[in-house]
Protein backbone atom coordinates (compact mmCIF):
# COMPACT_ATOMS: atom_id res chain seq x y z
CA UNK A 1 0.00 0.00 0.00
CA UNK A 2 2.96 2.57 0.99
CA UNK A 3 4.47 1.40 -2.19
CA UNK A 4 1.18 2.31 -4.59
CA UNK A 5 0.78 5.73 -2.35
CA UNK A 6 4.46 6.84 -2.98
CA UNK A 7 3.33 6.17 -6.95
CA UNK A 8 0.44 8.10 -6.90
CA UNK A 9 2.10 10.77 -4.55
CA UNK A 10 4.90 10.69 -6.96
CA UNK A 11 2.52 11.12 -10.29
CA UNK A 12 0.68 14.48 -8.37
CA UNK A 13 3.72 16.37 -7.21
CA UNK A 14 5.36 15.79 -10.51
CA UNK A 15 1.93 16.84 -12.75
CA UNK A 16 1.76 20.05 -9.94
CA UNK A 17 5.92 20.87 -10.53
CA UNK A 18 5.13 20.05 -14.27
CA UNK A 19 1.28 22.91 -14.66
CA UNK A 20 2.21 24.74 -11.21
CA UNK A 21 -1.59 24.59 -11.17
CA UNK A 22 -2.70 24.90 -7.18
CA UNK A 23 0.21 25.61 -5.30
CA UNK A 24 0.97 29.25 -6.92
CA UNK A 25 -2.94 30.24 -6.74
CA UNK A 26 -3.25 29.56 -3.29
CA UNK A 27 -0.23 31.58 -2.65
CA UNK A 28 -1.34 34.64 -5.11
CA UNK A 29 -4.59 33.95 -2.72
CA UNK A 30 -3.34 34.66 0.38
CA UNK A 31 -1.51 37.60 -0.43
CA UNK A 32 -4.19 39.08 -1.72
CA UNK A 33 -6.38 38.35 1.12
CA UNK A 34 -3.74 40.03 3.17
CA UNK A 35 -4.00 43.03 1.52
CA UNK A 36 -7.47 43.07 1.31
CA UNK A 37 -7.48 42.82 5.45
CA UNK A 38 -5.05 45.73 5.34
CA UNK A 39 -7.90 47.90 3.90
CA UNK A 40 -11.36 46.08 5.19
CA UNK A 41 -9.14 46.71 8.95
CA UNK A 42 -7.23 50.08 8.01
CA UNK A 43 -4.04 48.94 9.88
CA UNK A 44 -0.59 48.81 8.59
CA UNK A 45 0.48 45.99 11.49
CA UNK A 46 -1.35 43.45 13.42
CA UNK A 47 -0.49 41.77 16.47
CA UNK A 48 -2.30 39.49 19.34
CA UNK A 49 -5.17 37.53 18.33
CA UNK A 50 -5.85 39.92 15.66
CA UNK A 51 -2.81 38.33 13.94
CA UNK A 52 -3.20 35.16 14.79
CA UNK A 53 -6.70 35.09 13.44
CA UNK A 54 -6.31 36.89 10.27
CA UNK A 55 -3.22 34.70 9.07
CA UNK A 56 -5.08 30.91 10.18
CA UNK A 57 -8.63 32.72 8.43
CA UNK A 58 -6.13 32.85 5.31
CA UNK A 59 -4.27 30.05 6.12
CA UNK A 60 -8.13 28.19 5.54
CA UNK A 61 -9.37 29.83 2.44
CA UNK A 62 -6.38 29.44 0.65
CA UNK A 63 -6.44 25.54 1.61
CA UNK A 64 -9.95 25.59 -0.15
CA UNK A 65 -8.53 26.05 -2.89
CA UNK A 66 -6.43 23.29 -3.05
CA UNK A 67 -9.03 20.75 -1.79
CA UNK A 68 -11.62 21.49 -4.67
CA UNK A 69 -8.52 20.77 -6.99
CA UNK A 70 -7.21 17.51 -5.56
CA UNK A 71 -9.53 15.01 -6.86
CA UNK A 72 -10.68 17.41 -10.51
CA UNK A 73 -7.79 15.84 -12.62
CA UNK A 74 -8.89 12.26 -11.16
CA UNK A 75 -12.61 12.79 -12.01
CA UNK A 76 -11.81 14.85 -15.66
CA UNK A 77 -9.46 13.21 -17.19
CA UNK A 78 -10.29 9.12 -16.30
CA UNK A 79 -7.24 8.62 -13.85
CA UNK A 80 -9.87 7.28 -10.91
CA UNK A 81 -11.12 4.45 -13.52
CA UNK A 82 -7.54 3.22 -14.35
CA UNK A 83 -6.72 3.27 -9.84
CA UNK A 84 -9.92 1.18 -9.76
CA UNK A 85 -8.72 -1.10 -12.71
CA UNK A 86 -5.71 -1.67 -10.84
CA UNK A 87 -5.20 -4.75 -8.08
CA UNK A 88 -3.73 -1.99 -5.60
CA UNK A 89 -5.22 -0.84 -2.11
CA UNK A 90 -7.74 1.77 -2.47
CA UNK A 91 -7.17 3.45 0.71
CA UNK A 92 -3.57 4.23 -1.12
CA UNK A 93 -5.40 6.96 -2.99
CA UNK A 94 -6.68 8.71 0.01
CA UNK A 95 -3.10 8.42 1.56
CA UNK A 96 -1.22 10.00 -1.57
CA UNK A 97 -3.82 12.53 -1.94
CA UNK A 98 -3.61 13.85 1.65
CA UNK A 99 0.20 13.73 1.58
CA UNK A 100 -0.34 15.95 -1.58
CA UNK A 101 -2.37 18.10 0.15
CA UNK A 102 -0.09 18.22 2.87
CA UNK A 103 3.09 18.83 0.51
CA UNK A 104 0.89 21.40 -0.93
CA UNK A 105 -0.03 23.13 2.37
CA UNK A 106 3.88 23.24 3.55
CA UNK A 107 4.60 24.66 0.10
CA UNK A 108 1.87 27.40 1.01
CA UNK A 109 2.89 28.27 3.91
CA UNK A 110 6.92 29.26 3.11
CA UNK A 111 6.00 31.36 1.20
CA UNK A 112 2.52 32.94 3.04
CA UNK A 113 3.84 33.19 6.58
CA UNK A 114 7.07 34.85 5.57
CA UNK A 115 4.60 37.44 3.55
CA UNK A 116 2.56 37.52 6.03
CA UNK A 117 5.92 38.90 8.52
CA UNK A 118 6.30 41.18 5.76
CA UNK A 119 3.54 42.61 4.90
CA UNK A 120 1.24 42.90 8.14
CA UNK A 121 2.91 41.56 11.68
CA UNK A 122 3.92 43.89 14.30
CA UNK A 123 6.16 41.85 16.20
CA UNK A 124 9.20 39.77 15.36
CA UNK A 125 8.51 36.79 13.48
CA UNK A 126 11.21 34.93 14.33
CA UNK A 127 10.60 35.01 18.71
CA UNK A 128 8.44 32.25 18.70
CA UNK A 129 9.11 30.21 15.01
CA UNK A 130 9.92 26.56 16.49
CA UNK A 131 6.47 26.95 18.24
CA UNK A 132 5.02 28.33 15.21
CA UNK A 133 6.42 25.68 13.09
CA UNK A 134 5.26 22.60 15.00
CA UNK A 135 1.14 24.59 15.08
CA UNK A 136 1.43 25.02 11.23
CA UNK A 137 2.61 21.77 10.74
CA UNK A 138 -0.43 19.50 13.59
CA UNK A 139 -2.74 21.90 11.53
CA UNK A 140 -1.54 20.97 8.20
CA UNK A 141 -1.63 16.89 8.71
CA UNK A 142 -5.18 17.55 9.92
CA UNK A 143 -5.74 19.71 7.38
CA UNK A 144 -4.72 17.41 4.69
CA UNK A 145 -7.00 14.38 6.18
CA UNK A 146 -10.28 16.38 6.20
CA UNK A 147 -9.29 18.21 3.29
CA UNK A 148 -8.94 14.75 1.62
CA UNK A 149 -12.15 13.44 2.65
CA UNK A 150 -14.21 16.17 1.74
CA UNK A 151 -12.26 16.76 -1.82
CA UNK A 152 -13.71 13.31 -2.48
CA UNK A 153 -16.84 13.77 -0.78
CA UNK A 154 -17.29 16.43 -3.22
CA UNK A 155 -15.94 15.48 -6.28
CA UNK A 156 -19.12 13.51 -7.84
CA UNK A 157 -21.76 16.16 -7.14
CA UNK A 158 -22.48 18.72 -9.45
CA UNK A 159 -21.70 21.47 -8.09
CA UNK A 160 -18.08 20.84 -6.23
CA UNK A 161 -16.81 24.26 -6.04
CA UNK A 162 -20.13 25.17 -3.97
CA UNK A 163 -19.68 21.97 -1.84
CA UNK A 164 -16.11 22.09 -0.74
CA UNK A 165 -15.78 25.46 0.98
CA UNK A 166 -19.26 25.10 2.82
CA UNK A 167 -18.21 21.24 3.66
CA UNK A 168 -14.63 21.72 4.64
CA UNK A 169 -14.74 25.27 6.67
CA UNK A 170 -17.46 23.81 9.63
CA UNK A 171 -15.05 21.10 10.24
CA UNK A 172 -11.94 22.65 10.11
CA UNK A 173 -13.53 25.27 13.14
CA UNK A 174 -12.24 23.00 16.32
CA UNK A 175 -8.71 23.21 14.08
CA UNK A 176 -9.44 26.75 13.80
CA UNK A 177 -9.84 26.99 17.69
CA UNK A 178 -6.92 25.43 18.13
CA UNK A 179 -4.25 26.84 15.51
CA UNK A 180 -5.10 30.67 16.27
CA UNK A 181 -5.19 29.88 20.28
CA UNK A 182 -1.81 28.29 19.90
CA UNK A 183 -0.44 31.24 17.33
CA UNK A 184 -1.98 34.10 19.18
CA UNK A 185 0.69 34.16 22.58
CA UNK A 186 3.22 34.35 19.94
CA UNK A 187 2.68 36.68 17.90
CA UNK A 188 2.28 39.29 21.03
CA UNK A 189 5.52 41.74 21.81
CA UNK A 190 6.74 39.51 24.66
CA UNK A 191 4.21 37.49 24.95
CA UNK A 192 5.11 33.69 26.24
CA UNK A 193 2.92 30.39 25.23
CA UNK A 194 0.49 29.65 27.69
CA UNK A 195 -1.53 26.93 27.67
CA UNK A 196 0.12 25.80 24.57
CA UNK A 197 0.17 21.85 25.56
CA UNK A 198 -3.40 22.54 25.92
CA UNK A 199 -3.84 23.31 21.73
CA UNK A 200 -1.06 21.06 20.65
CA UNK A 201 -3.16 18.20 22.09
CA UNK A 202 -6.64 19.80 20.35
CA UNK A 203 -5.00 19.58 17.02
CA UNK A 204 -3.16 16.34 18.26
CA UNK A 205 -6.27 14.58 18.72
CA UNK A 206 -8.37 16.44 16.03
CA UNK A 207 -5.64 14.95 13.28
CA UNK A 208 -5.93 11.24 14.88
CA UNK A 209 -9.62 11.07 14.98
CA UNK A 210 -9.89 12.41 11.29
CA UNK A 211 -7.38 10.64 10.20
CA UNK A 212 -9.04 7.13 11.20
CA UNK A 213 -12.24 8.47 10.23
CA UNK A 214 -11.37 9.24 7.12
CA UNK A 215 -8.96 5.43 6.22
CA UNK A 216 -12.45 3.57 7.91
CA UNK A 217 -14.82 5.54 5.06
CA UNK A 218 -12.67 6.45 1.94
CA UNK A 219 -13.42 3.14 0.52
CA UNK A 220 -16.46 3.20 0.28
CA UNK A 221 -16.15 6.68 -2.00
CA UNK A 222 -14.56 4.45 -4.70
CA UNK A 223 -16.40 1.35 -4.63
CA UNK A 224 -17.96 1.84 -8.22
CA UNK B 1 -35.89 -4.33 2.03
CA UNK B 2 -38.65 -5.49 3.76
CA UNK B 3 -38.75 -3.33 6.61
CA UNK B 4 -42.67 -2.23 7.71
CA UNK B 5 -41.59 1.45 9.24
CA UNK B 6 -45.61 2.42 10.07
CA UNK B 7 -45.16 -1.00 12.68
CA UNK B 8 -45.79 0.22 16.57
CA UNK B 9 -46.31 3.82 15.05
CA UNK B 10 -49.63 4.23 17.02
CA UNK B 11 -48.61 3.81 20.15
CA UNK B 12 -45.70 5.84 20.19
CA UNK B 13 -48.20 8.52 18.55
CA UNK B 14 -50.17 8.28 21.43
CA UNK B 15 -47.42 7.95 23.92
CA UNK B 16 -45.93 11.66 22.29
CA UNK B 17 -48.97 13.52 22.34
CA UNK B 18 -49.72 12.21 25.79
CA UNK B 19 -46.09 12.95 27.28
CA UNK B 20 -46.04 16.26 25.25
CA UNK B 21 -49.64 17.67 26.66
CA UNK B 22 -48.53 15.50 30.26
CA UNK B 23 -45.31 17.84 29.83
CA UNK B 24 -46.67 21.32 29.01
CA UNK B 25 -49.19 20.76 32.03
CA UNK B 26 -46.03 20.46 34.17
CA UNK B 27 -44.31 23.37 32.94
CA UNK B 28 -47.17 25.56 33.52
CA UNK B 29 -48.81 23.96 36.40
CA UNK B 30 -46.11 22.13 38.35
CA UNK B 31 -42.59 23.43 37.94
CA UNK B 32 -41.69 26.12 40.29
CA UNK B 33 -40.90 30.11 38.58
CA UNK B 34 -37.16 30.53 38.20
CA UNK B 35 -36.48 32.65 41.24
CA UNK B 36 -33.78 34.68 39.37
CA UNK B 37 -35.05 34.59 35.33
CA UNK B 38 -39.20 34.01 36.17
CA UNK B 39 -41.39 33.21 33.86
CA UNK B 40 -39.02 32.99 30.44
CA UNK B 41 -36.69 30.85 31.98
CA UNK B 42 -39.80 28.16 31.43
CA UNK B 43 -38.62 28.01 27.42
CA UNK B 44 -35.43 26.28 28.99
CA UNK B 45 -38.63 23.23 28.88
CA UNK B 46 -38.77 23.64 24.81
CA UNK B 47 -35.20 24.76 24.07
CA UNK B 48 -33.07 22.24 25.78
CA UNK B 49 -34.65 18.70 25.25
CA UNK B 50 -34.80 20.12 21.82
CA UNK B 51 -31.17 20.46 21.43
CA UNK B 52 -30.57 17.21 23.11
CA UNK B 53 -32.67 15.08 20.91
CA UNK B 54 -31.24 17.32 17.90
CA UNK B 55 -27.56 16.22 18.63
CA UNK B 56 -28.73 12.99 19.38
CA UNK B 57 -30.28 12.63 15.67
CA UNK B 58 -27.08 13.71 14.39
CA UNK B 59 -25.12 10.83 15.82
CA UNK B 60 -28.18 8.44 15.51
CA UNK B 61 -28.17 9.71 11.58
CA UNK B 62 -24.47 8.34 11.51
CA UNK B 63 -24.89 5.18 13.54
CA UNK B 64 -27.55 4.51 10.58
CA UNK B 65 -25.29 5.30 7.78
CA UNK B 66 -22.32 2.53 9.68
CA UNK B 67 -25.14 0.28 9.43
CA UNK B 68 -25.81 0.94 5.67
CA UNK B 69 -22.40 0.65 4.57
CA UNK B 70 -21.84 -2.49 6.62
CA UNK B 71 -25.11 -4.06 4.85
CA UNK B 72 -25.85 -2.45 2.01
CA UNK B 73 -29.27 -1.89 2.67
CA UNK B 74 -30.48 1.41 1.48
CA UNK B 75 -33.02 1.17 3.74
CA UNK B 76 -30.80 2.20 6.78
CA UNK B 77 -29.70 4.76 4.45
CA UNK B 78 -33.63 6.02 4.27
CA UNK B 79 -33.86 5.94 8.23
CA UNK B 80 -30.10 8.23 8.59
CA UNK B 81 -31.69 10.74 5.91
CA UNK B 82 -34.72 11.17 7.98
CA UNK B 83 -33.14 11.34 11.39
CA UNK B 84 -30.85 13.76 9.82
CA UNK B 85 -33.87 16.01 8.40
CA UNK B 86 -35.48 16.14 11.38
CA UNK B 87 -32.67 16.80 13.71
CA UNK B 88 -32.14 19.77 10.90
CA UNK B 89 -36.02 20.96 11.48
CA UNK B 90 -34.76 20.31 15.33
CA UNK B 91 -31.99 22.57 15.32
CA UNK B 92 -34.15 25.63 13.62
CA UNK B 93 -36.17 25.26 16.98
CA UNK B 94 -33.13 25.12 19.08
CA UNK B 95 -31.31 28.04 17.37
CA UNK B 96 -34.98 30.25 17.60
CA UNK B 97 -35.69 29.69 21.18
CA UNK B 98 -32.24 29.50 22.17
CA UNK B 99 -32.37 33.62 20.59
CA UNK B 100 -35.05 34.46 22.40
CA UNK B 101 -33.96 33.00 25.70
CA UNK B 102 -30.50 34.59 25.33
CA UNK B 103 -32.03 37.80 24.72
CA UNK B 104 -34.64 37.68 27.31
CA UNK B 105 -32.02 36.41 29.95
CA UNK B 106 -28.58 38.34 28.86
CA UNK B 107 -30.28 41.37 26.56
CA UNK B 108 -28.70 40.03 23.42
CA UNK B 109 -30.17 37.84 20.88
CA UNK B 110 -26.27 35.77 20.45
CA UNK B 111 -23.96 34.83 22.85
CA UNK B 112 -20.57 34.38 21.47
CA UNK B 113 -19.35 33.24 25.41
CA UNK B 114 -21.62 30.64 25.72
CA UNK B 115 -19.73 27.11 24.05
CA UNK B 116 -23.06 25.34 23.95
CA UNK B 117 -24.44 27.79 21.52
CA UNK B 118 -21.69 28.36 19.46
CA UNK B 119 -21.45 24.58 19.13
CA UNK B 120 -24.49 23.77 18.01
CA UNK B 121 -24.04 26.59 15.61
CA UNK B 122 -21.34 25.35 13.69
CA UNK B 123 -22.60 21.35 13.58
CA UNK B 124 -26.14 23.28 12.61
CA UNK B 125 -23.89 24.86 9.56
CA UNK B 126 -21.94 21.57 9.13
CA UNK B 127 -25.63 20.05 8.58
CA UNK B 128 -26.97 21.72 6.07
CA UNK B 129 -24.45 20.80 3.53
CA UNK B 130 -26.02 17.58 3.82
CA UNK B 131 -29.02 18.37 1.35
CA UNK B 132 -26.86 20.33 -1.13
CA UNK B 133 -24.64 17.30 -1.06
CA UNK B 134 -26.98 14.31 -1.20
CA UNK B 135 -29.39 16.28 -3.89
CA UNK B 136 -26.64 16.83 -6.26
CA UNK B 137 -25.44 13.36 -6.40
CA UNK B 138 -27.82 11.87 -9.17
CA UNK B 139 -26.93 7.88 -9.08
CA UNK B 140 -29.42 6.67 -6.86
CA UNK B 141 -27.00 3.81 -5.02
CA UNK B 142 -24.13 6.66 -5.23
CA UNK B 143 -26.11 9.12 -3.50
CA UNK B 144 -27.06 6.64 -0.93
CA UNK B 145 -23.17 6.09 -0.28
CA UNK B 146 -21.78 9.32 -0.03
CA UNK B 147 -24.58 10.59 2.31
CA UNK B 148 -23.78 7.84 4.98
CA UNK B 149 -20.16 8.64 4.65
CA UNK B 150 -20.98 12.31 5.55
CA UNK B 151 -23.25 11.22 7.60
CA UNK B 152 -20.63 9.07 9.98
CA UNK B 153 -17.83 11.53 9.78
CA UNK B 154 -20.39 14.74 10.36
CA UNK B 155 -21.44 12.19 13.43
CA UNK B 156 -18.11 11.92 14.85
CA UNK B 157 -17.39 15.99 14.30
CA UNK B 158 -20.08 16.58 16.78
CA UNK B 159 -18.29 15.35 20.08
CA UNK B 160 -14.99 17.05 18.85
CA UNK B 161 -16.52 20.32 17.94
CA UNK B 162 -18.09 20.17 21.64
CA UNK B 163 -14.98 19.71 22.85
CA UNK B 164 -12.94 21.97 20.94
CA UNK B 165 -15.21 25.28 21.43
CA UNK B 166 -15.11 24.52 25.37
CA UNK B 167 -11.58 24.37 25.46
CA UNK B 168 -11.48 27.31 24.07
CA UNK B 169 -13.65 29.11 26.24
CA UNK B 170 -13.44 26.88 29.53
CA UNK B 171 -10.05 29.60 30.85
CA UNK B 172 -12.11 32.84 30.49
CA UNK B 173 -15.34 32.15 31.02
CA UNK B 174 -16.66 30.22 34.09
CA UNK B 175 -20.41 28.16 33.28
CA UNK B 176 -22.83 30.43 34.10
CA UNK B 177 -25.62 28.09 33.76
CA UNK B 178 -25.52 24.38 33.87
CA UNK B 179 -27.81 23.13 31.22
CA UNK B 180 -27.49 19.11 31.90
CA UNK B 181 -30.03 19.53 34.72
CA UNK B 182 -27.71 18.64 37.03
CA UNK B 183 -28.02 21.47 39.68
CA UNK B 184 -31.88 21.73 39.42
CA UNK B 185 -34.50 21.48 41.99
CA UNK B 186 -36.17 18.71 42.04
CA UNK B 187 -39.51 19.42 40.51
CA UNK B 188 -37.58 21.31 37.82
CA UNK B 189 -35.56 18.20 36.94
CA UNK B 190 -38.86 16.10 36.74
CA UNK B 191 -40.49 18.79 34.66
CA UNK B 192 -37.43 18.70 32.99
CA UNK B 193 -37.27 14.80 32.19
CA UNK B 194 -40.90 14.50 31.31
CA UNK B 195 -40.17 17.13 28.51
CA UNK B 196 -37.15 15.63 27.17
CA UNK B 197 -38.82 11.74 27.43
CA UNK B 198 -41.86 13.73 25.21
CA UNK B 199 -39.42 15.32 22.97
CA UNK B 200 -37.77 11.84 22.09
CA UNK B 201 -41.33 10.18 21.68
CA UNK B 202 -42.22 13.47 19.10
CA UNK B 203 -39.16 12.52 17.31
CA UNK B 204 -39.34 8.80 16.86
CA UNK B 205 -42.98 9.15 15.80
CA UNK B 206 -42.23 11.77 13.06
CA UNK B 207 -39.54 9.73 12.33
CA UNK B 208 -41.70 6.49 11.88
CA UNK B 209 -44.08 8.88 10.26
CA UNK B 210 -42.32 9.81 7.30
CA UNK B 211 -40.58 6.60 6.52
CA UNK B 212 -43.86 5.09 6.23
CA UNK B 213 -44.90 8.22 4.33
CA UNK B 214 -41.70 7.82 2.16
CA UNK B 215 -42.02 4.21 1.03
CA UNK B 216 -45.34 4.90 0.43
CA UNK B 217 -44.80 7.38 -2.16
CA UNK B 218 -42.12 5.30 -3.54
CA UNK B 219 -44.47 1.73 -3.59
CA UNK B 220 -47.30 4.15 -5.43
CA UNK B 221 -44.55 5.50 -8.12
CA UNK B 222 -43.65 2.12 -9.21
CA UNK B 223 -47.13 0.81 -9.24
CA UNK B 224 -47.62 3.83 -11.68
CA UNK B 225 -45.13 2.95 -13.42
CA UNK B 226 -46.03 -0.38 -14.11
CA UNK B 227 -49.46 0.85 -14.78
CA UNK B 228 -48.28 2.96 -17.54
CA UNK B 229 -46.34 0.32 -19.03
CA UNK B 230 -49.11 -2.09 -18.88
CA UNK B 231 -51.17 0.51 -20.97
CA UNK B 232 -48.79 1.00 -23.39
CA UNK B 233 -48.42 -2.74 -24.17
CA UNK B 234 -52.34 -3.04 -24.40
CA UNK B 235 -53.02 0.28 -26.68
Amino acid sequence: MIRTAAAVLRKDLRIEWRTKEAVPAMALFTVTVYVLFHFGLDRDSLDGELASGVLWVTLLLAAVIGVTRLFAAEREQGGLDAFLLAPVDRTALFVAKAAALFVYLVALEIVAVPAFAVLLLGPNLFDGLPELILILLLADVGLAAVGALVSALASETRARELIVPLLLLPLVVPLLIGAASATEPLFRAGGDPEDLGRYLALLGGYDLVFLLIALAVFDFLLDD
Amino acid sequence: MGAVFSKGLRPVATAAAVTTLAGFALVFFYAPLDADQGFVQKIFYVHVPMAIVALGGFVAGGIMAIRHLRTGDSSWDMRSYVAIHLSIILGTGVLITGAIWAKASWGHWWVWDEPVLVSFLIVFLLYCVYYPLRFSIEDPERQARYSSVFAIAAGAFVPINFTAVRLAEAVTHPRVLSQTGGSLPGEMRFTFLVCLLAMVLLFVTLWKLELTSKRASMQLKRLRTRLELRAETAG
